[in-house]
């Protein structure tokens, strides 16, 4: 006889590694780190900052990478692929223009700088 | 498709090194002669968190059973064998690919005073990326691991999502939905194809709280029922209010709030890594959602203004409104760009304020060259920068950097607004507002409070304007112009240095 009964699912549902509590304690932590950090950016590099920290939040990339390499659903696969695509456009662009940014700030050649021709 | 828990623990004590490394590529920033090696820190984290979910989440065929004994007595599930998906796999690095492309390309073609459009733009595909991954999420809860239950229906099993994890969704979709259509008009503004010009909807206040409070709603009905529709619908308002969020702001304002979208994606990001469980997706978001704040306030403190108040929107119009009635004429000082040049040949320092008309102008690379002109003769030259100067933070830093002005010339308001006094040339170069003594004297000024560069108090100030009859941003005429000590060089930026150059030969 068949009977309809609800399954519990194999793999990470059963075996959490984490709480929500863990999880938010990483959060709120990481927020305090950020806050200091930040600060101590110094003006001069606000959009280096703001290229870079685009760059780091494409890390999104790992939900976008999850769904594309998920087995039996074509949509959120695709959807997934789709996301990979963006991720990784601010991903390289982000670090590329951000480096390039970077190797333009620089010191004076010379501390007394003399008449150069 | 998991694998056994020592190999989830590794991952994620690999995701926690990732995220680390982040925290050093934005602590690398604190000067430029380390922040090339944060940068590289930055690569090295997005490195393992990538290569991490590849190993461990690779994509397999299988064959899923669910049998069911007659008492309910044997139940097994799970594939009975699987494979590597070779042809997914390629589709995955085949995305990578594509990706990479098109993002070096674009970083490499850029013109340096086309960064703030980049940077929306960038945000933009966070915003979007964030609404799939939040939609696949939904649709494929059992590949994300946030299923509680399975019940076996016929056709496709229905997962049941646990609750805490569709809120997460919810309001990692909306966040990331908000962004992505906010930096939408954000990037269509700040490159020319939509009025940097505020644009403003009847009851506007009254619509975006609604909006913002009837998406609240939608994510809790949708943890309670993870029925379709309220996950669509709050996706459609989601859209919707980051653009009506951003249309009522102005030109001026795209510092603030292309902040403010750096900072949404990085919330949506730590949304979408509660999801997932994530630790390096929680640092990061954490980080960029602090980051965006810290710049917001930064901003807005440069403006005196309140947070809610940019936010709020309309600023430019209604000034332009109430400044244009009292004008009078007052009488000024024309200079030529010989007269320029005697001046600062004689002068023993020189600080040159750049705004935004210098970045319109393209004029860095000629300015840089009428300073190293000016040092030939002796004169001390330094930079004097404004945090809002331009349309992002850091916008003018950038642009100098680019025309090879060494960094330790450049100064931060602060450091250097007590200069001007014992200066004897201060060159205007594009900016305006940030230099209006009314700021500090005149309480009906609608900038009154902000922190402006005192120009004025250096022995000659040389403004270079396109012409007398406009006004900065805000709408109001600049004390500046009519001063004794005042000298208006009216041209185009670039046009007026390269006469300037020649004439100092």
């Amino acid at each position: 006889m068949l009977r309809m009964v609800p399954l519990p699912v194999p793999g990470r549902m059963k075996g959490r590694l984490m709480d929500f509590i863990s999880i938010l304690s990483i959060f709120v932590l990481a927020c305090f780190v950020g806050y200091y950090v930040v600060w101590s950016v110094t003006p001069a590099l606000h959009t280096p900052l703001m290229a870079v920290t685009n760059a780091i939040s494409s890390v999104i990339i790992v939900g976008a990478l999850v769904a594309a390499a998920a087995a039996g659903f074509a949509v959120s696969k695709w959807l997934g692929l789709i996301a990979v695509v963006l991720a990784s456009i601010n991903i390289f662009g982000g670090f590329a223009v951000t480096s390039r940014m970077l190797a333009m700030y620089k010191k004076k050649e010379r501390p007394a700088a003399p008449a150069k021709h | 498709m998991e694998h056994v828990t020592a190999g989830n623990s590794f991952a994620a004590l690999a995701y926690l090194v990732a995220g680390v490394c982040f925290i050093l590529a934005l602590r690398g920033l604190s000067s430029p002669a380390t922040s090339q090696r944060g940068n590289r820190f930055g690569m090295i984290g997005m490195a393992i968190a990538v290569v991490t979910t590849l190993v461990t989440h690779l994509p397999m065929q299988g064959v899923g059973l669910v049998l069911e004994g007659p008492q309910g007595s044997v139940v097994a599930t799970g594939p009975l064998f699987a494979r590597i998906d070779i042809v997914a796999m390629l589709e995955i690095l085949a995305a990578i690919g594509v990706g990479a492309v098109i993002g070096i390309v674009t970083a490499r073609r850029i013109a340096m005073t086309a960064m703030p459009q980049l940077v929306a733009a960038f945000h933009s595909l966070v915003g979007l990326a964030a609404v799939l991954v939040a939609v696949a999420a939904y649709l494929n809860p059992m590949a994300f691991g946030i299923a509680d239950m399975v019940v076996p229906m016929i056709g496709q099993p229905f997962a049941v999502i646990n609750p805490v994890s569709k809120v997460e969704m919810g309001l990692g979709a909306a966040i990331g939905a908000i962004t992505f259509s906010g930096s939408v008009i954000a990037f269509l503004k700040l490159n020319g194809n939509m009025s940097g010009k505020p644009i403003l909807l009847p009851a506007r206040h009254l619509i975006n709280l609604g909006t913002l409070a009837a998406i609240l709603i939608l994510v809790a009905q949708f943890a309670h029922t993870q029925d379709g529709w309220p996950f669509w619908v709050l996706l459609v308002l989601a859209f919707a209010i980051g653009f009506l969020l951003i249309i009522p702001i102005g030109g001026a304002d795209m510092p603030v709030v292309v902040s403010m979208l750096n900072s949404y994606s990085g919330w949506a990001a730590a949304a979408m890594g509660f999801t997932l469980e994530n630790s390096a997706m929680i640092i990061t978001g954490a980080l960029v959602g602090s980051s965006g704040a810290i710049l917001s306030y930064i901003m807005c403190r440069a403006m005196n203004r309140s947070f809610l108040s940019v936010i709020a929107g309309g600023f430019g119009a209604e000034a332009a409104a109430g400044g244009g009635e009292a004008k009078e004429q007052r009488p000024w000082k024309r200079g030529s760009a010989d007269d320029a040049a005697f001046l600062m040949q004689q002068a023993e320092q020189v600080i040159i304020v750049p705004g935004y008309g210098m970045a319109v102008a393209q004029a860095q690379h000629v300015l840089r060259e009428m300073g190293d002109k000016l040092k030939e003769h002796g004169v001390r030259v330094k930079y004097a920068i404004h945090p809002v100067a331009g349309r992002m933070p850091g916008h003018m830093n950038v642009l100098l950097a680019e025309a090879n002005v060494p960094y330790d010339e450049v100064f931060e308001l602060e450091d250097i607004n007590s200069e001007f006094a014992q200066t004897d040339v201060a060159f205007v170069i594009g900016a305006n507002d940030v230099t209006n003594p009314a700021a500090k004297t005149d309480k009906s000024s609608p900038i009154y409070g902000m922190p402006v560069l005192d120009v004025e108090k250096a022995k000659t100030v040389l403004f270079i304007k396109r012409s007398m009859g406009g006004v900065g941003y805000a709408g109001v005429d600049n004390d500046v112009f009519y001063r004794d000590n005042t000298m208006m060089l009216l041209a185009d930026a670039k046009k007026m240095v390269e006469e300037i150059v020649k004439a100092l030969d």
